[in-house]
């Protein structure tokens, strides 16, 4: 059922080139008429948008970093020039970086939340990708805690669970997801996983060779716990630093082991309280 | 503002130099990682207890019913009942959209232990009814033992499914003890069972329940201590904030219940207070395993570290 009768496709954001211009979570708003989900200052750099939520579909990250010893600034797209590391864009001694990222449903291979959904509104999709289906959802919650990036959530006025579909409507008509097609940078890239991953593995070792050597990718790896992700990253530092789980695994993995426990607990039961009666039972009746 | 070293604060408070090397956990402005279920605890937790009483409680039923205990086994029919049926209420009621809950039974998914669980109490609701209205009313009485059978039959898997359902979530203080949530929440259901049986049946039918409380008591209190071991730092919120203290009164209630059962159950007043006791003790296990839940999943240092040691 889920074998896709499309080739499977995701995204591949590069918060290297990332600008933090947010032009992703508005054209997503608007493409997909997500309501406001409020407006307030957080204190956390350019970041008021905050988490991945219900009405929250890209997210960008904002970190301000001192930077470390010995850490290079980005070059960018350009190589690196003549005269070493660059600068910051005028910052007086260029002592902090800036780390942006656009955060978004990862679309799992092995989804938790489409696992655990009893009613089956969560779905895998022709294209590998994973959708509420909105008129089946009851609003039970249960994919909420299951999923491991904290990306799904219900709607409080609403009560069902909404999150990222990968702009499945477009994906159908043969367009590209709005957040891809908004990013002026390409750092949201989207097409076929395969070629992203090829593309991401080929742009780390350019940025190692340019002597960045903390990019890494997060995500692609097809034997993580996830079974690797539809949605992937290129990260200046480590995961945790933008927010997400350093090596997140799949709820249902254990599910066996836990099915077999819950039937031994209820046999226990069982025989817990048949020895109960049993023993006592001698004397009194 | 770097904002983003959650440990660095962390660190600070203990007195130790921000100098050391790395701290030993990241965070994203102290955000939590994954999302805290958004139940209410009053429904969840709630259901967990009800749940737990009417499974367990309908093998009690089963046994005073074949033991000849008639008193006992009728009202532990009814008790069953009445906790199967606010269950259902309490379910229905934490939906987002509770006029789709028959959607639960729209597809069967093994994956899902909430799908698993709305077929076991679709069976096993009619079961307990039928058993509890044929033991009031004197009626049927072998479709009353059958269902009397099948309630007693079902009812284990519904004490126990609860401990899957919770830990089949990204929530460290849940997932973490995966293997021994089923034991722990059979433990409390058999507790609260043997404590409505001392509370309802008369004294002369309550030694199996006296029996029952006792060995529900210790086997709770060790599986309890096993997962703690189990979760490392992650025990924490089994310890600290509310869920702390809901899990000490459970612990301090479910013990001094049990003991008091097994040593004086023989006497009314002390039958209907240590009852009582095993009863109030099952509710602060699932009310303290959920809060504990809660606070897991809202700290991001219980998502990172855990995850950061496997690697």
């Amino acid at each position: 059922m889920s074998a896709g009768s499309e080739e499977r496709v995701g995204f591949f954001t590069d918060t290297s080139v990332c600008i933090g211009c947010k032009a992703c979570e508005v054209a997503c708003k608007e493409w997909n008429a997500i309501p406001e989900d409020g407006l307030s200052l957080s204190g956390m750099s350019y970041d008021n948008t905050q988490a991945l939520g219900a009405s929250t579909w890209r997210h960008v990250a904002f970190i301000e970093q001192p930077r470390p010893e010995g850490r290079t600034e980005l070059p960018l797209t350009e190589p690196a020039s003549a005269n070493g590391p660059r600068h910051g864009d005028g910052g007086p001694a260029g002592d902090m970086r800036w780390l942006m990222s656009s955060d978004v449903c990862k679309h799992c291979t092995h989804a938790a939340c489409l696992d655990v959904c009893p009613t089956g509104s969560l779905f895998r999709t022709e294209f590998g990708t994973v959708v509420v289906q909105e008129d089946i959802c009851n609003g039970c919650g249960y994919c909420v805690p299951a999923c491991p990036y904290g990306v799904i959530e219900q709607r409080p006025d609403d009560g069902r669970a909404f999150k990222c579909t990968l702009c499945y409507d477009r994906l159908g008509a043969g367009q590209e997801p709005a957040c891809a097609k908004a990013c002026p940078t390409e750092s949201i890239r989207f097409g076929p996983l395969d070629e992203l991953r090829e593309r991401a593995a080929l742009r780390v070792d350019q940025l190692h060779k340019e002597g960045v050597t903390e990019a890494r990718l997060y995500g692609h790896d097809p034997d993580n716990g996830v079974g690797g992700d539809g949605a992937f990253f290129l990260l200046l530092d480590r995961p945790e630093v933008y927010g997400l789980p350093p090596d997140p695994v799949v709820t249902t993995r254990d599910l066996p082991t836990m099915w077999k426990h819950a039937g031994a607990a209820a046999l226990s039961l069982l025989g817990g309280l048949a020895l109960s009666f049993a023993l006592p039972g001698r004397g009194r009746r | 503002m770097t904002g983003t070293r959650g440990a660095g604060r962390r660190r600070a408070r203990t007195g130790e130099q921000l100098m050391v090397p790395r701290a030993e956990f990241d965070s994203y402005y102290g955000r939590p990682v994954i999302k805290a279920p958004s139940w209410a605890a009053r429904d969840i937790a709630g259901y967990f207890f009800l749940g737990g009483l009417a499974g367990a409680g309908s093998v009690v039923a089963a046994g005073a019913h074949l033991t000849g205990r008639g008193r006992t086994a009728t009202a532990m029919k009814v008790s069953s009942l009445t906790a199967v049926s606010l269950s259902a209420a309490a379910l229905i009621h934490d939906l987002g959209r509770p006029e789709r809950f028959a959607n639960m039974l729209r597809v069967f998914k093994p994956t899902s232990p909430m799908s698993v669980g709305s077929w076991l109490l679709s069976a096993y609701g009619p079961a307990a009814g039928a058993a509890a209205v044929s033991a009031v009313t004197g009626r049927l009485p072998r479709a009353g033992a059958a269902a009397t059978a099948a309630a007693a039959l079902l009812g284990p898997a519904v004490a126990a499914y609860t401990g899957v359902l919770a830990a089949d979530t990204a929530v460290p203080a849940w997932h973490g003890a995966h293997r021994e949530l089923p034991y722990l929440f059979a433990a409390s259901a058999t507790a609260a069972a043997a404590g409505m049986a001392l509370v309802a049946g008369p004294v002369r039918e309550n030694t199996p329940a006296r029996c029952a409380a006792g060995l529900a008591a210790l086997a709770e209190t060790a599986v309890t201590e096993a997962a703690e071991h189990r979760l490392g730092m992650v025990a924490e919120t089994y310890r600290e904030g509310r869920a702390g203290t809901l899990l000490r009164a459970s612990r301090v209630l479910t013990l001094a219940g049990g003991l008091a059962a097994a040593c004086l159950g023989h006497r009314r007043p002390a039958a209907v207070a240590s009852g009582l006791a095993l009863l109030a003790g099952s509710v602060c296990t699932r009310f303290g395993v959920f809060a504990a839940g809660v606070a897991s999943a809202e700290d991001p240092k219980y998502t990172v570290v855990p995850q950061r040691e496997g690697t």
